[in-house]
């Protein structure tokens, strides 16, 4: 735009420059040249003038510009297709960049919002911990703890990748095999209650060949243990479950499904047993199920709760499970009562949950299972450099924060160096916004003086979508912060103090959010934070956060396509968004500053000599070179060197890149093309094309050639600019490109002799006598570039072009080193 | 291209794998040649063309003072005449006068004359477009397609041979060089022919076919500042005739600049001028035809030789030595930076 102001900035000046020559000059050369018809006036001529400017030096706006991004970006998208270290030869899959317009955004990467579950860590769940009736097991203290169930089962368990061998689907507890072989009551019910209580469907292809459809991977995780240890679920009707207990078959009446759903936390199922025994089973969330439990196990609940806090603080997930015998008399009340509330017309949801309520009391606790979802390959590494790279990473879960903190501490996300952790989890408006401050004021005091600069910014202009400078803390913390807490947090007048607290926090944590939540989350950092922001998650309830961030990222994981099909680039490992940004972002990155760069420079050295020129043609819109040359020169002459530079150029190769991630915070910081840089450039083009212009004017004036003929004619001075402008530009080229490949080469030594060969066809006899209207410049390169002079005039442009480049450039890497001269 | 096959010969094939190619290419890994800044490689490049500039700059001074040059501003001398040009309608009556100067010492070699003017902006677009190329190529075309406007015909339809403004607008002073040997008046001997580019005498500018000159340029006008035809501007020599005498091409060839000089005349080294031009009392002898006074343009009448670089512009030689010592210059103060900045670096 300011190109746009520019241009008719130089325009006007040429207008009126045209106006007064006109008036000063032009109308008493009238004799020789008299004004074209129905100009009668110097202003009207300036005025027309204007116009013929805009058209002559229009190419400062450049148009092939835009089509060049587009290859560059293409080109750089297939690079990241290509790549075979983001190819996950595990399922195949390759990484793919499933839009070609935001490479070189991957290079300014600031913020990162990420999913946890599937992202951070495989979303392979395994049965991995349970605690029955205060009983703990699955703790290893024997590795050769291998069942025998398995091969009485099944051998393909639902995870159809990987069957015994694989420790995921191991259990090494031996007493538990031991206790389910002793016929152990709780023990037995327990495994009854995970084969029974739950929405999985079974297919059985082949006798034997079970494979369980679940909604949720916890879920088949629970029922493939309990196929595990002799419960296996084998069909499902509308009203029975079969399940095969220790080798016998059972069919039990499916009474009732108490759903799962996000307030209730919990489902249960009412069966009946072939023995006629009415029960009811319920898995649940602990907060939720600890509440409805019958007090005749307090002592019980104490033990599990011990046993919950120590598997949530190895990371697992768990669940407690809990189970009722019924009273026949009651439970049939209770299914009339049922049925008349799901056939309600009116309130049906609420009074189905009041029945639910209902029945599910005085529930008797069983135990809890624990299920471990493992981290990705590479994951706290990956975390780590990213973090190195001054990427602040967000994680955005659905889990409990118990969970969410053992996860970021296994990942590296929250390590003890941290000078804090604050946990916000105040569940009024007050509580929250006192925490925040709180935080806030530890990490930076000086914030909450008035002289701070962004409280002074807030009391000027109090319009909202301000943008917020980044803050430094006075050391490295962490933020975590929970649903509940971040639904008040995201309200108005909290947003302030959220994005300003959690900013400066290397880390921040939520936990228990919505995916509605995840996109308001990102959608604020992009409100207040002047920064490109990445989410990268797997499953459908990221999909509103993927879409709302700069850039979506799809795991192609376990959890189905939505989220790679609303997704920017897609790959299967978290590790390798490493590569991504570090590499291919930021070699994106930099090669398009250096292509941009390059092409503003390229097209302001081209089009200022025509602005030099007027001030000695009178402003008549004469242009310097030959029309053809005009034509052809960001057609042919200097299209492909700098292309050929925006696409093979590395200014260090991909293995360093990732070893130094600091190499990316320029880009996240934008200084290689910022209006500084563009403002250099377009100066770097203004002294260019003054050489240009004035040393082959100095170098032709008043002089003649070395046979005595005049050489100051109009056509050998714009075969000898042109020349010396192709030369400079191809030279300074040669200088940007820090990696010079064959094609490269290739390119640039092509384009300067396509260029000889172009003129000198151009400028033939018979080119001429052909298309006499044409070629008007016969003979011109022949008889021009074989006078000494030229060739003196044409090596001090280049001299005097590239030298101050080649030194201030050589001065720049000793005095201010960028981190990648450093390396 | 590339990419599109690829993924083509992916579907096609149904490869199993989706695992890409471990080429070079795909993998960016193409050998490369790192060049990097380093001291001794910009060191070098400052202080060698630093070298080159100073001793190329040397040469080109010292070659651009041995070119005796003789500058004579005649508009003013002949104000006269120019203030009788000024009035247009006096464009048919002749106006002479006479410039006289001293050689103090003899013009060794190759002498040539050039005509200068100043102000005169031949560079202007209008004035530039203002010819056709297919009519100076002796081709009969319909002028009115090209820009000759408004010197293109008469009212009367008869067409203008050659058109437009710059073949309009011609130089047409003579001017003639006398040398006064002890009061005898010599005519120096001047060769009209040999002045434009080979190109331009025998590609660009051809004559219409027919058996004698005048029939060819049968039907068309001299143009109106001409004092005559086309066909008369050389009528001793039949080969520097019509559109390819010399005077006009070198006139056609417009000049970049407002102030320029074109090729006039050559000494030709004969008897008393086999040398040069000895030293002595000269006169030149100038027919004033072009006015220039109204525009505020100067003429000048000029002798020069020339050596391998071009006549006696001082220009390049000056830009190469200032060039030359800048890049020395900046050439020891990058060592002296570097030198200080090596020194702090080993203390830490």
């Amino acid at each position: 735009l300011q190109i746009f102001a520019f241009l008719a900035l130089m325009c006007l000046i040429l207008a009126i420059g045209n106006g007064i020559w006109e008036y000063d000059k032009g109308y008493y050369f009238q004799v020789y040249l008299p004004w074209a018809e129905g100009i009668n006036s110097a202003s009207y001529s300036g005025f027309l003038m204007f116009w013929s400017y805009v058209i002559i030096l229009n190419t400062v706006v450049p148009i092939s510009l835009y089509v060049s991004v587009e290859i560059i970006r293409l080109g750089n998208s297939f690079y990241i297709d290509w790549d075979r270290k983001m190819y996950y030869p595990l399922n195949d899959t390759p990484a793919q960049a499933r839009t070609t317009t935001l490479n070189e955004e991957l290079g300014q990467i600031k913020y990162i919002f990420s999913d946890k579950t599937g992202t951070l860590t495989q979303n392979i769940m395994s049965f991995n911990k349970c605690s029955i009736n205060g009983k703990s097991y699955g703790d290893v203290y024997d590795m050769s703890g291998q069942r025998t169930e398995i091969t009485e089962n099944t051998e393909k368990v639902d995870f159809s990748y990987n069957p015994l061998a694989d420790p995921k689907f191991s259990f090494y507890d031996h007493s538990l095999v031991e206790a389910v072989k002793l016929n152990d009551v709780p023990t037995h019910r327990f495994f009854r209650l995970l084969s029974l209580c739950h929405t999985v469907m079974p297919e059985e292809k082949k006798e034997g060949n079970l494979v369980y459809q679940a909604q949720s991977p916890d879920e088949g995780a629970l029922v493939t243990a309990a196929r595990n240890f002799g419960f296996v679920f084998r069909a499902r009707t509308p009203e029975t479950i079969t399940v095969v207990e220790m080798g016998e078959t059972k069919i039990y009446k499916l009474l009732a499904i108490l759903d799962f759903n996000n307030v209730r936390k919990r489902m249960s199922v009412i069966v009946r047993s072939p023995e006629g025994d009415l029960t009811l089973y319920c898995k649940g969330a602990d907060t939720i199920l600890y509440e409805l439990l019958h007090s005749s196990c307090e002592a019980l609940k104490e033990e599990t709760t011990e046993h919950l806090n120590e598997f949530a603080g190895e990371g697992l997930r768990t669940l407690v499970v809990a189970y009722k015998n019924l009273d026949e008399d009651y439970f049939q009340d209770w299914i009339r009562r049922h049925h008349e509330a799901s056939t309600a017309l009116e309130g049906r949801e609420d009074k189905l949950s009041e029945l639910y309520e209902e029945i599910e009391k005085d529930l008797m606790l069983l135990g809890a299972t624990a299920i471990e979802d493992k981290l990705q390959d590479g994951v706290p590494q990956t975390i780590d450099t990213l973090a190195k790279a001054n990427i602040k990473i967000w994680v955005l879960t659905g889990d409990k924060q118990e969970t969410a903190m053992n996860i970021g501490y296994s990942c590296n996300l929250l390590h003890d160096d941290m000078e804090d952790v604050f946990i916000i989890e105040g569940s009024t408006s007050d509580d929250v916004l006192n925490e925040l401050r709180n935080a806030r004021k530890k990490m930076k005091p000086d914030s909450f003086l008035d002289s701070d600069e962004i409280n002074i910014q807030f009391e000027k202009s109090s319009k909202k979508p301000n943008i917020l400078p980044d803050e430094q803390a006075n050391g490295v913390y962490g933020l975590v912060i929970t649903g509940h807490s971040l639904a008040y947090a995201l309200e108005g007048n909290l947003e302030l103090e959220l994005v300003r607290t959690a900013c400066m926090c290397k880390v921040v944590i939520c936990c228990r959010v919505t995916p509605l939540q995840k996109a308001q989350v990102v959608e604020l950092v992009k409100k207040y934070k002047k920064a490109v922001t990445l989410a990268i998650g797997d499953g459908a309830n990221d999909v509103s956060m993927i879409k709302t961030a700069h850039i979506g990222v799809g795991i192609s994981g376990q959890e189905g396509m939505q989220a790679v099909l609303s997704s920017d680039f897609s790959f299967a490992q978290f590790r390798y968004l490493q590569r991504l940004l570090l590499v291919h972002g930021r070699w994106s990155y930099i090669r398009m500053c250096k292509f941009l760069k390059y092409f503003f420079y390229k097209n302001f050295a081209f089009t200022l000599v025509h602005f030099w020129y007027g001030f000695f043609s009178g402003f008549s819109a004469q242009t310097v070179y030959d029309e053809w040359f005009i034509t052809l020169y960001n057609l042919v002459y200097t299209s492909l060197p700098v292309l050929g530079m925006s696409l093979f150029d590395q200014d260090v190769d991909d293995r360093w890149s990732i070893l130094f991630p600091q190499l990316y915070v320029p880009g996240q910081q934008n200084l290689y093309f910022n209006k500084m840089v563009f403002v250099t450039c377009m100066l770097q083009g203004i002294y260019s094309s003054l050489i240009l212009f004035f040393i082959p004017y100095g170098a032709m004036y008043n002089t003649m050639r070395s046979d005595g003929k005049a050489i100051a004619d109009y056509q050998s001075f714009a075969l000898v600019a042109q020349t010396c402008l192709l030369i400079v530009v191809s030279v300074q080229i040669g200088l940007d490109t820090s990696y010079w490949t064959v094609v490269n080469q290739f390119f640039i030594w092509g384009s300067l002799s396509v260029f000889f060969a172009i003129t000198f066809t151009m400028y033939s006899d018979g080119m001429y006598l052909i298309f006499t209207a044409s070629f008007p410049f016969i003979g011109t390169a022949r008889n021009t570039l074989s006078q000494p002079n030229v060739w003196l005039a044409i090596f001090l442009s280049i001299t005097l072009c590239v030298l101050p480049v080649v030194g201030f450039r050589f001065l720049k890497t000793q005095l201010k080193p960028t981190p990648s001269d450093k390396v | 291209m590339k990419n599109k096959t690829n993924s083509l010969s992916q579907e096609g094939e149904a490869r199993p794998s989706r695992c890409p190619d471990n080429s070079a290419f795909k993998q960016q890994k193409l050998p490369a040649w790192k060049p990097q800044l380093n001291i001794a490689t910009v060191l070098s490049s400052f202080f060698l063309t630093g070298a080159f500039c100073l001793s190329a700059g040397v040469c080109l001074i010292l070659s651009a003072n041995s070119v005796r040059e003789i500058q004579i501003d005649y508009s003013d001398k002949c104000s006269d005449c120019s203030k009788l040009r000024e009035n247009s309608s006096n464009w048919n009556k002749e106006c002479n006068c006479s410039v006289n100067f001293t050689l103090k010492e003899d013009i060794l070699g190759d002498v040539f004359m050039y005509y200068g003017l100043q102000n005169f902006y031949q560079n202007h677009r209008r004035y530039m477009i203002s010819r056709s190329d297919a009519q100076l190529l002796g081709r009969n075309v319909n002028i009115q397609k090209s820009y000759c406007a408004p010197f293109t015909t008469y009212q009367n339809g008869t067409p203008m041979a050659p058109c437009g403004a710059i073949a309009n607008s011609m130089f047409n002073d003579t001017i003639d060089l006398f040398y006064n040997l002890n009061s005898s008046v010599i005519k120096v001997p001047l060769l009209k022919t040999g002045n434009s580019w080979w190109t331009d005498k025998n590609v660009k500018f051809r004559n219409p076919k027919s058996y004698n000159l005048s029939s060819a340029f049968a039907g068309t006008a001299r143009p109106p500042y001409w004092q005559k035809p086309v066909y008369l501007l050389d009528e001793e020599n039949e080969r520097n005739n019509g559109y390819v005498n010399d005077d006009f091409i070198v006139w056609m060839r417009v000049s970049a600049f407002a102030t320029f000089r074109n090729l006039y005349r050559r000494v030709r080294r004969v008897e008393q001028f086999a040398d040069g031009l000895p030293a002595g009392n000269y006169t030149f002898r100038i027919s004033y035809n072009f006015p220039v006074t109204k525009f505020k343009g100067r003429k000048h009448v000029i002798l020069s030789t020339v050596v391998w670089s071009g006549g006696s512009n001082p220009f390049l030689g000056i830009a190469y030595v200032v060039s030359g010592t800048a890049a020395t210059l900046t050439g020891f103060v990058i060592t002296a930076i570097h030198l200080t900045l090596r020194k702090k670096k080993t203390y830490f």
